[in-house]
């Protein structure tokens, strides 16, 4: 999946693919997170995300997906900071993650699993 | 035309910093996609990309401060509890929708919907700011990361409409005051 430049004078593409991955994962971590959430509010998983009382789930929800976000992206851009990657794959992987986001986001499909 | 700190507060919110970025997407998208070579000069590709780092970065950050404004100083406004046996609920817009059939789904799709996917929109639309700046001119050359930037950059403005649409429906509907 990566390996090195082969022309010293262009940049390699592993810090964007880096960028995307991680854009998709904290976008997916979103959905993901408010989609357990929503399936039952009021279960400790959903308690533990009241990380301030003014604000309530959303704060836990929103600040655990901005996290995962920059993590991701400081391992990923670290792994692949000097490497050609497989871009097309990855920034397929990538748009179905936001995808994945966009879908947990949405209410109707909470419903689907309550 | 009096307004207090929290309708000047979710002004800013929406009408600040959530306008930047509608209005000032579909630009900046334009940019990306123009800098092509058989549109653009390699002059106006180098300038294209100066002014595109500059404007993504600017409508990046501009979507952070709607989001952040929106989550954390009006929207514990907006679902703030009315105390036992308040009858007037016009400064408490959450309970107000819900009190009613003909606007609880103002609160339960709409709310619901806008305060989670906009998240969404700063994480894609940083994404996109960094690689215009990591490729700067030369992402001209490269098709399949201009295309993926872009898509990033069309999600990111989907997610900040609909919580702009939704904003102001229910802004109309039971305004935070």
């Amino acid at each position: 999946m990566a390996t090195l430049a082969n022309n010293l004078n262009e940049k390699v593409n592993g810090p964007v693919s880096a960028a995307l991955l991680a854009g998709g994962i904290g976008s997916a971590a979103m959905g993901l997170v408010t989609l357990i959430y929503e399936i039952n509010d009021k279960s400790a998983f959903a308690k533990s995300m009241a990380w301030s009382k003014a604000v309530g789930g959303l704060s836990g929800k929103s600040m655990w997906s901005i996290i995962i976000f920059f993590v991701a992206w400081a391992i990923l851009h670290y792994v692949w900071k000097d490497k050609e990657t497989d871009f097309a794959r990855i920034s397929s992987i990538a748009i179905a993650l936001l995808v994945v986001g966009l879908l947990g986001t949405f209410p109707p499909v909470w419903e689907l699993f309550k | 035309m009096d307004m207090n700190v929290r309708e000047i507060w979710t002004v800013v919110h929406g009408m600040v910093f959530g306008f930047i970025f509608l209005l000032g997407f579909s630009g900046a998208l334009y940019m990306i996609y123009s800098m092509k070579p058989e549109l653009l000069t390699a002059d106006g590709i180098g300038r294209t990309a100066k002014a595109a780092k500059v404007y993504v970065w600017g409508l990046a950050l501009s979507v952070w401060a709607a989001v952040f404004t929106g989550a954390w100083v009006v929207y514990p406004w907006y679902r703030a509890v009315p105390p036992e046996g308040t009858l007037d609920l016009s400064t408490f817009p959450k309970f107000l929708l819900i009190a009613s059939e003909s606007t609880a789904k103002w609160h339960e799709f709409g709310m619901e919907w806008k305060e989670h996917v906009a998240f969404i929109a700063p994480i894609a639309a940083t994404v996109v700011a960094f690689v215009v700046s990591y490729y700067g001119p030369t992402l001209a050359k490269k098709v399949g990361e201009r295309r993926a930037v872009m898509i990033f950059f069309i999600i990111a403005f989907v997610a900040t409409a609909i919580a702009g649409m939704f904003g102001a429906f229910i802004t109309k509907a039971a305004a935070v005051r």
